[in-house]
C-alpha cells in the first residue's frame, strides 16, 4: 500500500520536488554569501559612526524580489498542496471508478485511506518543512533589514519557523476530507481553496491574538517615538505613535486622553505650542525633527495625553509558531480520523 | 459447500427510491451464476453488495459465508471486476501486477504474468493506452490471479466487440475450469450468458422474478400451443407465465413439474431467451397492474 | 485429437450436441480405441461454454460406455461405434430413398419433409436419452 501510495502520488510530487529545487538553487546561489556581506557590513558602517540606516535600506532593496518571493512560496506551498494533493486523493478514485478496482483487493477501505493520509502527509509536511527551512536560513540577514516586515506580523510569521508544516498538514488533510465529502474533484479544489485562505485570514485576526495575553504599554508621545504629525481641518491633530519595539507585533494603538478614553484625533487647545500656526510649512524633516512638534507633544502630555498599545514581544515568535503549528497539526488528525471513520460510509 | 451467496430479504434505498428490495436468493457454489435484467432493474446494486461496495439498507446479505468486505480475508475470497472494467490509466501493466501482488496475501504472480504474456499485452504499456477488450482482459486478470474463491463481473463484455467478448469468455471459463471458482456475472444480454452459465437469476424492477439451475428451467417451462383456452382453468399445478391468444389459438408459457397430459397442447420446448422475456414481461403486467412507479434507473 | 463446435440454433442442448459430435467421430472413424478426448480446459477455452457442460457431456458418454475417466490424466475412448453401424447403412439408405417418394407422391414439398423429419426425429431423441 505504501507502494501504491507512493506511485500515485509521483506526478505530484515531481512538481512539488521540482518547485523546491528551483527555489533550492536560487536560495543556494545567493545565500551563503549574504549573511558574510550583512555582517561584514554592518560592522564596518557601525564603526565609522555614519549610522547604517543607508546600507541597510540598500541591502534590503537588492534583496528585496527575492525576499518577497520566497516568502510567496512557503506561503502558497500549503495551498498548492491542499488542493493538489488533498482534494483529489479520494475524487480522482471515485471520478475514474478505480475505487471499485483499489477496495476490492485485500485491503480495508479504512487501512486504504490511512495509508494514503499517512504517507502523503508526511512528504507534504516534509515539503513543507524543507522549503520554510530554506527561506528561513536565507532570509535571516534580510529580516534584520526589513523594518516593513517585522516577523511576529501576520504575513511574514506564516512563512518563517515551522508553522508551514502545520499549515500544510492542515491543507491536506483539509482537501481529503472536502474531496470525500463533495466527490467531484475541481469543485473540492474550489472549496478546499477557499476554507484553506479563510482559515489562513482567520487565524492571525481571531485565534493568534489571544494566544498567550497580550501585552499592554502605556507611554508617553514623545519626539521619539513619534511616527505622525498631522494638522486636521478645525484644529484637531492627528498623532500616531509607537509604543513598542519596531520588530513587535503591535495589535491596536491608540491615544488616550486623561480620562483614559481612546481617542482618534486630539482636540488641540487654543493656545499654547499646539495652537495652529499662522504660517505652516511643508517641511522636509518628519516630525520628530521638528521643535514645534516637540514643544506640542510636551504640552500633549501635561494634558494627560498618551498613548497606549496592546502587543505580542518579538520574543514570543517561537512560542506562539509551537502554539500554532500545535493547533493546526491537531486539526488535521482531527479531519484524518474523520476521514478514516467516514471512509467506510461512502456509497459506490 | 458454503452457498456463494446467500440473501434474505436483502435491499437497498436511496432516500425513498429501492435500488433493490425484498431479495431472497440462495446461490449455491461451484457455478457459474448468470444476473440478467433490463437496465436499472439492480443488478449492479445487487453485485455491489456482494462485494461489499454497498451496504445493505434491510436485510442481510452473506457471500462464502462471511459478511462482504468484512476484512482482508474476506475481501480476498471474492474478486470483482466492475463496470467498464475500471484501470488505473496513468499506471502501466505491470504497475497493476504490481499492486494485486502488494495488496493481496493470496497474489498468484506466475499466473497474472502466464495470462498477460498469453494475451500478448505489454507489460510497460499504460492502461489508458488500452483498447476496451485489453482492458476488460487485464482487470480479469487482476481478479483471477488474487486467486479467488467467487468472481463477480458487472457486465464484463457489454461495450465489447464480438471478437473481444468471445475471447474474453474463452479465457473466462479457461479460469473457472483450471481454478474451480465461482462466478456470478450480469448482463442485460441472454444470449451472452447461455452459453457460459448454469444458473440464472432474473432481476427485473429491483426484485428477484426468477432463480435457478438453467437445466432445471428449461425443464420445468414448456411452451403450449393450442385451441382458444382461458389460462386460469389450467390445472393448479401448472402456473401460466405469459399468455397470449388469438380468436382460435392460445400459446402459454407454464411452468411445472409434472408431464402434461392435455393432448390438446402442442408442448414445445422454451429458449432461455424466452423464458426470460416472458418473466420480465409478466413482472411488466404486474407493475402496471398494480399501479407501480417505473423502474429505478440507477445513475453511474 | 477432435475439436468441438457449437451450433447455436442446432436446437439440441450443447451437452447433447458434445456427445453426439464424439459419437460421430467414433462411428467414421476420426477417433479410435485408447484416443484421449480434450481436456475439459481445453474445451471451454475454444468453445467458450460452461464446464460443467462438458463435464456432463463426457459423464454422458461414460455412462454409455464410450470413453472412461482416469483421474488426473483425462478422458480416454474405451469402444467404438464403427463397426455395427456401418452394415446397416446401405439397407437404411434404400429404406430412406423409398420413403422420400413417398412423402412426394403425398404432394409433401421439400420444407414440409424436413419439418416432419426433424419433429419426429427431435421427439424420438429426447425420449432415447432422457
Amino acid at each position: 500500500m505504501i507502494w501504491l501510495t507512493w506511485r500515485q502520488l509521483r506526478g505530484g510530487a515531481l512538481t512539488v520536488g521540482a518547485l523546491l529545487a528551483v527555489l533550492a538553487v536560487v536560495l543556494g546561489l545567493t545565500g551563503p554569501g549574504l549573511a558574510d556581506d550583512y555582517s561584514t557590513t554592518i560592522a564596518a558602517c557601525s564603526s565609522q559612526g555614519g549610522g547604517c540606516a543607508g546600507f541597510v535600506e540598500r541591502f534590503f532593496e537588492d534583496n528585496r524580489i527575492t525576499f518577497l518571493a520566497a516568502a510567496a512560496v512557503v506561503l502558497v506551498l500549503p495551498a498548492l498542496i491542499g488542493v493538489f494533493w488533498g482534494a483529489p486523493l479520494i475524487t480522482r478514485e471515485l471520478e475514474a471508478g478505480t475505487h471499485r478496482l483499489v477496495w476490492n483487493q485485500s485491503i480495508t477501505r479504512t487501512r486504504w485511506l490511512a495509508v494514503k493520509l499517512v504517507v502523503t502527509g508526511l512528504a507534504a509536511m516534509t515539503a513543507a518543512g524543507l522549503a520554510s527551512l530554506a527561506v528561513t536560513w536565507w532570509s535571516s540577514p534580510v529580516d534584520k533589514a526589513a523594518e516593513d516586515f517585522p516577523r511576529m506580523e501576520p504575513l511574514l510569521f506564516a512563512a518563517r519557523g515551522i508553522v508551514p508544516v502545520g499549515y500544510a498538514a492542515f491543507a491536506f488533510a483539509l482537501g481529503v476530507t472536502v474531496g470525500m465529502l463533495v466527490r467531484r474533484t475541481l469543485p473540492a479544489m474550489a472549496i478546499t481553496l477557499a476554507v484553506f485562505v479563510a482559515a489562513q485570514i482567520a487565524m492571525p485576526l481571531l485565534v493568534r491574538p489571544h494566544l498567550v495575553a497580550p501585552v499592554r504599554s502605556t507611554v508617553e508621545i514623545t519626539p521619539s517615538n513619534v511616527t505622525g504629525f498631522v494638522r486636521g481641518p478645525d484644529g484637531v491633530l492627528l498623532v500616531e505613535a509607537t509604543a513598542t519595539s519596531p520588530d513587535d507585533w503591535v495589535l491596536s494603538s491608540h491615544v488616550l486622553d486623561a480620562a483614559g478614553h481612546a481617542v482618534d484625533a486630539v482636540e488641540a487647545p487654543s493656545s499654547g505650542p499646539c495652537a495652529p500656526s499662522t504660517a505652516p510649512a511643508e517641511e522636509a524633516t518628519g516630525p520628530e525633527d521638528d521643535p514645534q512638534v516637540a514643544a506640542c507633544l510636551a504640552d500633549l502630555g501635561r494634558l494627560g495625553y498618551r498613548l497606549e498599545a496592546t502587543s505580542h514581544p518579538a520574543g514570543r515568535f517561537w512560542p506562539f509558531q509551537w502554539y500554532e503549528t500545535g493547533i493546526y497539526t491537531a486539526l488535521a488528525l482531527a479531519l484524518a480520523g474523520f476521514c478514516t471513520w467516514r471512509i467506510r460510509r461512502h456509497v459506490s | 459447500m458454503t452457498a456463494a451467496l446467500r440473501a434474505r430479504g436483502l435491499g437497498r434505498s436511496y432516500g425513498r427510491l429501492w435500488a433493490l428490495s425484498d431479495c431472497t436468493l440462495d446461490v449455491p457454489a461451484g457455478r457459474v451464476v448468470g444476473l440478467v435484467g433490463p437496465n436499472g432493474a439492480g443488478k449492479t446494486t445487487l453485485l455491489h453488495l456482494a462485494v461489499g461496495l454497498l451496504t445493505p439498507s434491510t436485510g442481510t446479505i452473506e457471500v462464502l459465508g462471511g459478511r462482504p468486505a468484512a476484512g482482508p480475508a474476506q475481501l480476498a475470497k471474492v474478486g470483482f471486476v466492475a463496470q467498464d472494467s475500471p484501470t488505473y490509466a496513468g499506471l502501466s501493466i505491470e504497475d497493476h501486477l504490481q499492486l494485486g501482488a502488494r495488496l493481496n496475501p493470496g497474489w498468484d504472480d506466475a499466473l497474472a504474468r502466464d495470462r498477460i504474456r498469453r494475451l500478448g499485452l505489454d507489460l510497460t504499456r499504460r492502461a489508458g493506452k488500452l483498447s476496451g477488450g485489453q482492458r476488460a482482459q487485464l482487470a480479469l486478470t487482476l481478479g483471477v490471479a488474487k486467486r479467488p474463491e467467487l468472481l463477480v463481473l458487472d457486465e464484463p463484455v457489454a461495450s465489447l466487440d464480438p471478437l473481444a467478448r468471445r475471447e474474453f469468455l474463452q479465457d473466462l471459463m479457461e479460469a473457472v475450469a483450471e481454478h474451480e471458482l465461482s462466478v456470478v456475472l450480469s448482463s442485460h444480454l441472454v444470449s451472452d450468458l447461455e452459453r457460459v452459465c448454469d444458473h440464472l437469476i432474473v432481476l427485473v424492477a429491483s426484485r428477484v422474478q426468477l432463480g435457478g439451475d438453467i437445466d432445471t428451467l428449461l425443464a420445468t417451462h414448456h411452451r403450449l400451443t393450442g385451441p382458444r383456452r382461458d389460462p386460469a382453468r389450467l390445472p393448479a399445478d401448472q402456473h401460466v407465465i405469459s399468455a397470449s391468444h388469438t380468436d382460435r389459438q392460445s400459446t402459454l408459457l407454464v411452468r411445472t413439474e409434472a408431464p402434461i397430459l392435455d393432448p390438446a397442447w402442442t408442448v414445445d420446448q422454451v429458449g432461455l431467451e424466452d423464458l426470460v422475456l416472458a418473466y420480465m414481461g409478466q413482472s411488466a403486467t404486474d407493475r402496471r397492474d398494480a399501479g407501480r412507479p417505473p423502474t429505478l434507473e440507477v445513475q453511474r | 485429437m477432435i475439436e468441438f463446435h457449437l451450433d447455436d440454433r442446432s436446437g439440441l442442448s450443447p451437452y447433447l450436441q458434445l456427445v453426439r459430435q464424439v459419437r460421430q467421430a467414433l462411428r467414421v472413424g476420426l477417433l479410435r480405441e485408447g484416443d484421449q478426448l480434450p481436456t475439459v480446459k481445453a474445451v471451454v477455452a475454444r468453445l467458450a461454454i460452461n464446464p460443467n457442460t462438458v463435464l456432463k457431456a463426457y459423464r454422458e458418454l461414460e455412462h454409455l460406455g464410450l470413453v472412461s475417466a482416469r483421474p488426473g490424466v483425462g478422458t480416454f475412448v474405451t469402444a467404438t461405434l464403427a463397426d455395427a453401424s456401418f452394415a446397416a447403412h446401405d439397407s437404411l439408405r434404400q429404406d430412406l430413398r423409398r420413403w422420400l417418394a413417398d412423402a412426394r407422391h403425398a404432394g409433401l414439398d421439400d420444407e414440409s419433409i424436413e419439418a416432419l423429419f426433424v419433429t419426429t426425429f427431435r421427439t424420438t431423441a429426447h425420449e432415447d436419452i432422457a
